[in-house]
């Protein structure tokens, strides 16, 4: 039976480091898109934030999240900010990378698009986070582009991100 | 390289329902990942039993967040068991997605464990886990919701997962 879970594309940030990671001309013909996230922000903090833009859709009000959280030592929070990825920031560990997993069911199809996101940052010290995001992009149109858009500072070099595309036949 | 994320059975509903079974599973996988996209006629939520069984033996743990609370739950010794609990079906679009993950569903050996993560943007994120306290190989998945129907459009596709 014909593989079903094919790499669409990937992107490995260099030396100078990126502001956004893009993907374009993502095809249609796929049920599903699944996006893995491996990356650290060069920002002077403890944890920085992923969030999305499709189509390039720039409008906030057309994108609704849901965050559920744990920092290690609080009890676990919610709250609806749009970065619905974590991952690890310049005050972390030395070459320690926080990663996230997105998925996209139905992202060609014309309703609105349902999003889930799993996410870690990590950091061997008292605080580290890991991140449960629901999200929905109301966009009838399918997606054809993804940009990963860092909350602080830059996505550092070596960090990575891989996009699947994922059929139900 | 053989495929090892397969499709074993997909479906759209064509007509609203209040249940969807995915039946003969084959045992020749290693793990099943279920995804789904709905939408309810109401604001309900989906459960699921394995292989029929209506007796007593399923429980549950969830870790939830709505925007405002964050909780955790549990029940336990239920005959039918919720996948979904801030996440509910939205009755006006697709908001909804459901990504169950059975590990180790052909085993006859151990009871069977899963992990449904559950997403509605407007209602929370869930992370739950569920017991079926069964050694039976998981041979069919029965979906529902706790009141009226699925709606027409919701789509539900089975994966097969193959460790080799």
């Amino acid at each position: 039976m014909a593989n079903t879970y094919t790499l669409i594309a990937s992107s490995t940030v260099g030396a100078g480091g990126a502001s956004s990671i893009d993907f374009t001309s993502i095809p249609s013909t796929y049920t599903d898109l699944l996006l893995k996230v491996s990356s650290r922000s060069s920002d002077a903090s403890v944890v920085a934030g992923i969030t999305v833009q499709f189509n390039s859709d720039t409008t906030s009000g057309n994108y609704t999240w849901k965050r559920l959280y744990g920092d290690g030592s609080s009890a676990p929070g919610t709250d609806s900010n749009f970065n619905f990825v974590l991952i690890s920031a310049a005050n972390n560990t030395a070459n320690t990378f926080g990663n996230g997993e997105i998925y996209i069911p139905n992202y060609a199809g014309s309703s609105a698009k349902s999003i889930s996101a799993d996410s870690v940052s990590e950091n061997n010290a008292t605080n580290a986070y890991a991140i449960l995001g629901a999200g929905k992009w109301s966009g009838t149109s399918a997606i054809t582009s993804i940009k990963l858009v860092i909350s602080a500072g830059n996505f550092v070099q070596y960090s990575t991100a891989y996009l699947y595309g994922i059929k139900n036949s | 390289m053989p495929a090892t994320y397969e499709p074993i059975a997909t479906t759209t509903l064509g007509s609203a329902a209040s249940s969807y079974t995915f039946s003969s599973i084959p045992s020749t996988y290693t793990d099943l990942v279920l995804v789904m996209n709905t939408k309810g006629s109401t604001s309900n939520y989906c459960q699921l039993r394995f292989n029929g069984d209506t007796g007593t033996n399923y429980s549950r743990t969830d870790l939830k967040g709505n925007g405002s609370t964050a909780a955790s739950s549990r029940d336990s010794n239920r005959s039918i068991i919720d996948i979904a609990s801030n996440a509910t079906n939205d009755t006006s679009n697709f908001n909804t997605n459901i990504i169950l993950h059975i590990m180790n569903y052909a085993n006859t050996t151990t009871y069977k464990t899963a992990i449904s993560r559950a997403n509605n943007a407007a209602t929370g994120t869930d992370a739950i886990v569920v017991l079926w306290r069964s050694t039976s190989a998981i041979n069919s998945i029965y979906i529902a919701v706790n009141t009226g129907n699925l709606e027409v459009g919701t789509t539900l596709t089975l994966y097969g997962i193959a460790a080799a």
